[in-house]
């Protein structure tokens, strides 16, 4: 036990901040401001189910990784959980197999007004590598609505993280 | 080595393809030894097709592992192939039926693992399996009909669905009857960030009585979609077919890709395709070790295996461009190049990972609640692995030491030493600890490469190969044993792309070593197996 205390007290908090880039410098004001809105109209929580809607699953990896000690997402208020039913936001990965069509609008359904969704990765955004076929229906707006789109094959999770700071940006 | 076990060494290296079809020839069945082989190395013997489960009965006897089958539409007729592995020797069996109303017996009465892939032949060729002992559809939901078989070339690829597609709610379960017995459906859709796929468990109490499995969610065409596509085009989709094994899948399809053109890569690229392999392996074990500990509660040892697994996919977008290594491979090589200060990271951060490991075990080692959570639980005997064939760390924790990369080695690893821990117990701690060892003897070969990294080119000029064309591909990725089959068609275009991963034997193996558990225990025990949906459903 001593051990393990030793390695928790070594390793230390490695939380990183989100640094700003040239690309997105209002990244940390962006998080603030998310945090600010979350706290006001979400009482401090924003609930994220994910959903894999036929993706090769290497968005799931990343999307996983938010939760690591490096990004932490929680810190924003913002948490995966298990249900649709106690969830603000979907967040889909795609393309949508025609066997995930069903599931995934019933998802979409179960999950309490006001909702949004984010088609996460080059697939769930276009269709990707896979496109529409006798058993894909590509993009994931093909088959339910999508206020945001998150490219990549598949988004690091720094790209997942801005891109989720980005949803509220007009709000 | 004392004489006896040198001449069973003598003894099971001559026991090829010939060896079988002599066999064959003296039990009465007509087959052909197709020499040369069209897919070396592995040995191709044709037969008729009345006698495709008769032989599956004599190879199981012999003591062949059936490693997968496919099938083929060559226009006149339908081709159908089951893939053997012995000792390292790979062999393949084929036979002709006709385009309509084909029908063959079938294999699964004498092999566990045909039983799925047979039914994934039917659900999308047509082919009738006489005497399959559970012949109900698999791969197949409710985007086509019955009637129509999508890896037939005339069906198109675009399909004639109709919007939208009814949910698949008809299947027939296994029902369990009496007065305690209930039901559990979980998914397709499940509480975490994973895949999806559906659960049927029967339950008494606690104890899961039976489990059935039900794939195919996400089956997006892949076979399919490969038809027509170029040789870049190809390793591109390979490296979809399961995220996770990325480079694995690409390797398999540049290899067979590479077999069917008879294009040799450079020294250099194989090694750097070893390192890029090996890379995969070590971050997703670090990825499920931390999950394992995460499904018993022990939260600080998923946080360290994150820990390491971020600093890990960092590197690799340092070095190759891209966290999971997407893209690297092309048919002939390798697009990025190892430099002098690559080669120095990667030897820091193989000690550096060491370094860490070894202070992780004695924590690991000495937590009782891992203990008591992960040993005796989802028990998959020695036995049982050796009927279901399991593949990679599930079959090495059940004492199945195969691994293509020591028994049937391609370069790089034929001039590395490949050491492959096994263990024997075959409950969660045993499928645990194989993985924690794997990444050791990873970071073994990691630096075994980067010592022996040849000079030279990155890649070899592609040919494009005649048309019809065919190659057979079998690399070890992180989960076991992924099998590929390529052929060609006219213009160096791709007329058929099979990639076999190695959830497609292992999944089986979870239905049985969860029986008899708690419920509670299915995550722990599903993710000590961790299959891919994906690879599995294509």
């Amino acid at each position: 036990m001593l051990r393990l205390y030793g390695k928790l007290l070594r390793t230390g908090v490695l939380t990183e901040r989100v640094t700003p880039t040239a690309e997105d410098e209002a990244v940390e004001r962006e998080g603030a401001r998310l945090k600010t809105i979350v706290d006001k109209r979400f009482r401090g929580s924003l609930a994220i189910r994910q959903v894999d809607a036929g993706s090769c699953n290497g968005c799931e990896l990343e999307i996983h990784a938010l939760n690591n000690v490096y990004y932490n997402v929680e810190r924003f208020g913002v948490h995966f959980v298990a249900s649709p039913r106690h969830a603000d936001i979907l967040m889909v990965t795609g393309p949508v197999s025609r066997h995930m069509e069903a599931a995934l609008k019933r998802t979409y359904e179960a999950t309490a007004d006001p909702k949004w969704v984010i088609a996460v990765g080059d697939c769930g955004v276009c269709g990707g590598e896979f496109g529409v076929s006798y058993a894909s229906c590509g993009a994931v707006s093909n088959v339910i609505p999508v206020d945001l789109a998150i490219p990549g094959c598949p988004p690091a999770p720094l790209d997942l993280l801005r891109g989720l700071l980005s949803l509220f940006r007009g709000s | 080595m004392n004489e006896v076990s040198r001449n069973a060494t003598v003894a099971e290296s001559a026991d090829t393809g010939r060896t079988f079809y002599t066999m064959l020839v003296s039990e009465g069945i007509k087959a052909r030894l197709i020499a040369p082989s069209p897919l070396p190395p592995a040995d191709v013997i044709e037969l008729e097709s009345g006698d495709w489960g008769r032989c599956g009965q004599q190879a199981g006897a012999q003591g062949w592992r059936w490693a997968g089958a496919w099938a083929e539409d060559r226009g006149s007729h339908l081709a159908m192939n089951a893939g053997l592995e012995k000792h390292g020797r790979y062999l393949i069996l084929r036979t002709a039926l006709p385009a309509d109303n084909p029908a063959l017996p079938s294999q699964a009465p004498h092999y566990w693992a045909a039983d799925r892939v047979e039914r994934h032949i039917q659900d999308l060729f047509g082919i009738r399996f006489i005497d399959h002992p559970d012949p109900k559809r698999w791969t197949r939901h409710r985007a086509w009909e019955e009637t129509v078989h999508p890896l037939r070339k005339h069906f198109p690829a675009d399909g004639t669905p109709s919007s939208p597609t009814p949910p698949d709610n008809d299947y027939p379960f296994l029902k369990a009857q009496g007065a305690s017995v209930y039901e559990i459906p979980v998914g397709p859709v499940h509480a975490g960030i994973i895949e999806p796929g559906h659960f049927r468990f029967q339950a008494v109490g606690e104890t899961v009585l039976h489990l059935e499995e039900r794939l195919g969610y996400v089956h997006k065409g892949i076979e399919k979609i490969a038809e027509g596509r170029d040789p870049r085009g190809l390793v591109r989709l390979a490296g979809r077919v399961s995220g996770d094994t990325t480079v694995g899948h690409a390797w398999a399809a540049c290899m067979a890709m590479e077999r069917a053109a008879k294009v040799e890569i450079p020294s250099r690229a194989a090694y750097i395709r070893g390192l890029l392999a090996e890379r995969e392996r070590i971050g997703n074990h670090l990825l499920d070790l931390g999950a394992l500990c995460n499904d018993v509660g022990f939260a600080a040892g998923y946080y360290q295996f994150g820990r390491l697994r971020e600093l890990w996919l960092r590197e690799n977008q340092a070095l190759f461009g891209h966290r999971l290594m997407m893209d690297v491979l092309i048919p002939g090589g390798v697009t990025v190049d190892v430099s002098p200060e690559t080669v120095r990271r990667m030897r820091d951060s193989a000690a550096s990972l060491r370094r860490e490991l070894d202070e992780l075990l004695p924590i690991l080692d000495a937590n009782s609640s891992l203990e008591d959570r992960f040993l005796t639980t989802g028990v998959l005997s020695v036995d049982l692995a050796s009927a279901l064939g399991a593949l990679g760390y599930v079959g090495r924790a059940s004492g199945r030491s195969f691994d293509v990369r020591r028994d049937a080695p391609y370069p790089p690893y034929d001039r590395l030493n490949v050491r492959v821990p096994v263990e024997t117990q075959g409950d969660v701690a045993s499928r645990f600890w194989v993985r924690y060892k794997e990444l050791r003897a990873g970071l073994r070969l990691i630096e075994q490469i980067l010592t022996g990294l040849p000079p030279g080119d990155l890649s070899a000029q592609w040919q494009t190969p005649a048309e019809n064309a065919e190659g057979l591909g079998a690399v070890e990725g992180w989960r076991g044993e992924i099998l590929c089959y390529v052929r060609f068609g006219a213009h160096g275009r791709i007329s058929r792309y099979y990639p076999r991963d190695p959830s497609i034997i292992n999944w089986p193996a979870l239905e049985k070593l969860v029986m008899g558990n708690i419920v509670p225990d299915f995550p722990v025990c599903n993710k000590s197996v961790n299959g891919s949906y994906s690879g599995h459903d294509l």
